[in-house]
């Protein structure tokens, strides 16, 4: 433990400074207030299009069924691993601290919570993000440099309702449904752990986690850990597949540029989604202490 | 009565990128059922003029006519109506790769039109008959070479039976042989079909091929616009550069004799 006099007068200074100085230099690694401005707009103009055209989906049926394909099964061994470890380092990490108190029941409980909550949309949509979505993004900027984006457009048809649509559409329902994978894959990991580590019976484990898991919410009569959990992938798949098309759609200047526009895809989305979660955690949770 | 005659009019055309001016008062006209070619430099603007005749870029300041309406004053409906009268082959094709050749065709028919879908594949053999490829509708186009490409590109321009259809670069990329079946099956398509075009182009062959009027864009302005025979016997220093006419005097009979 500190003692008061432990800590010296000008330590919070010169973390305000980092504070500042590290605020600046993202800001201007971003490209600048004003373009973070201009493609958010961007982005909210090609989101609104996107709702406006919800109505084709039914006609777009083969290309949302193909990127539902291509977003789920590809990506189902990744999130499932991920999921797993994401799990057993969680179950680690608290059961090492409950055990000192002997508190290894509550491992299951953690574990269950921390994955329906937080990890399991986080880190589907991290993995998503940095997999169909960087690919969507190649996608749409090799289309941009090649002039296919701008043909459509010279023959009327609408980009946003053929291209956009699917994709969007496809990521709004796959993530949650791979969050589904993930966070039951992560809490059979933190399941192994609890057991062979930390000597906490699977009967123990699952009836606890489960149990902690079944609490409803007040509004909506479901599992509120879950479907709050489930609420905020389906964000993140939007807010990924939006973001990706946006930034493919601008790539200029041949493979360089659509190398530039992926990064910043992937970038984008990461940030948006760490931005968003807070967000939507604090929408559900905030009022609730 | 000679207002229905031209198909694309510019009137002093300006347009400056971020303060480099490309376009500094092109004007022009082009007859129906005419070629013209569009020659200059790379990096001259002749892409950006075609883009403003197809309404994918508008003029900073003067007027750009399409079959006798000001596409500025088109709203989007307006605008996607005449654009349904146009065609655009572009540089690379500009095909989806994700679609087949023939589904490439259909596609602005299935977007735009509601015609059956045995009328759209009707019209998608009669295209690719049309450009002499009757058999490639089933193949990707990452699977076809560069002169199928192009063909395949000028019968999507074609599947809306435009009036007027837009060239960029039509030999880019090909080797002179392709270059030439390119070159005649486009001088075929206008005396077939009766569609006006306008071909931005640096090949001299081509425009020789193609062309009835050929425009020398310099310095955003139409410095020669002439008759091709004459364009290629050209007074103007500039142009006379940049054909390199002095060196090819000697290969060409009818410049020896005169
Ligand atoms: N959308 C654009 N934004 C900025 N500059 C452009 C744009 N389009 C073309 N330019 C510039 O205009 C000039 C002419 O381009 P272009 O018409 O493509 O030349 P070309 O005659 O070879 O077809 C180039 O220098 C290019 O950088
Ligand atoms: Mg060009």
């Amino acid at each position: 433990m500190f003692s008061e006099g432990s800590i010296p007068d000008w330590w919070p200074t010169l973390l305000a400074l980092v504070a500042i100085t590290s605020t600046l230099y993202t800001l201007w690694q971003l490209g600048g207030f004003r373009e973070l401005l201009r493609e958010a707009g961007a982005r909210l103009a090609l989101l609104a299009a996107t709702f406006a055209c919800v109505p084709h989906l039914f006609r777009r049926r083969r290309w949302f069924l193909h990127q539902l394909f291509l977003a789920g099964v590809m990506n189902l061994h990744v999130v499932g691993f991920v999921g797993l470890f994401i799990g057993m380092i969680i179950s680690l990490q608290t059961g090492i601290e409950l055990a000192r108190f002997g508190q290894q029941d509550q491992i299951g409980p953690l574990v269950a919570a921390g994955m329906a909550r937080e990890m399991g949309p986080f880190i589907t949509a991290i993995i998503l993000a940095s997999t169909f979505g960087s690919a969507l993004a190649a996608e749409m900027g090799t289309m941009a440099v090649s002039d296919e984006l701008t043909a459509l457009e010279v023959m009327s048809i609408d980009r946003v309702s053929l291209l956009i649509l699917p994709r969007v559409a496809a990521l709004a329902i796959i993530c949650p449904l791979l969050t589904v994978v993930c966070d039951m894959i992560g809490i059979l990991g933190g399941g192994f752990v609890a057991n062979a580590q930390l000597g906490v019976g699977w009967n123990l484990y699952l009836d606890s986690a489960f149990a902690a898991l079944s609490g409803l919410g007040d509004t909506i009569p479901f599992p509120k850990d879950v479907y709050t959990g489930l609420f905020k992938s389906f964000c993140f798949g939007i807010l990924i597949a939006i973001v990706s098309c946006q930034s493919g759609s601008e790539a200029r200047g041949g493979a360089l540029g659509v190398g530039r526009a992926t990064s910043r895809a992937v970038r984008d989305s990461a940030i948006g989604i760490i931005v968003a979660n807070y967000f939507l955690t604090w929408v559900f949770y905030g009022g609730a202490s | 009565m000679s207002e229905r005659n031209v198909v694309v009019r510019m009137r002093d055309v300006h347009k400056s990128f971020s303060g480099v001016s490309i376009l500094a008062g092109l004007s022009f006209e082009l007859e129906r059922g005419k070629c013209l070619g569009i020659m200059g430099g790379s990096g001259t603007g002749k892409s950006v003029a075609l883009r403003h005749v197809i309404g994918l870029m508008k003029p900073d300041s003067g007027v750009v006519e399409v079959a006798g309406d000001d596409l500025a004053a088109l709203d989007r409906k307006g605008l996607a109506a005449m654009r349904r009268r146009m065609g655009y082959v572009f540089q690379e094709g500009a095909l989806i790769n994700w679609l087949t050749v023939a589904e490439n065709l259909a596609l602005p028919l299935k977007e735009n039109t509601k015609l059956s879908p045995s009328e759209i594949d009707q019209k998608v053999q009669e295209k690719l008959a049309l450009v002499r490829i009757p058999d490639a509708g089933a193949k990707y186009p990452t699977e076809i070479s560069g002169g199928m490409k192009k063909r395949v590109g000028i019968a999507r321009a074609l599947i809306t039976d435009p009036a007027l259809i837009l060239y960029d670069e039509p030999n880019a990329g090909l080797d002179p042989e392709i270059s030439r079946s390119i070159n005649r099956l486009m001088r075929d398509v206008s005396e077939e079909l009766g569609v006006s075009s306008l071909v931005v182009e640096h090949r001299v062959d081509c425009l020789r091929t193609v062309a009835d009027e050929v425009l020398f864009l310099y310095k955003g302005q139409a410095l020669v616009h002439e008759p091709t025979e004459s364009f290629f016997r050209p007074k103007n220093t500039r142009l006379r550069e940049f054909l390199g006419v002095d060196a090819a005097d000697a290969q060409s009979p009818d410049q020896a004799s005169s």
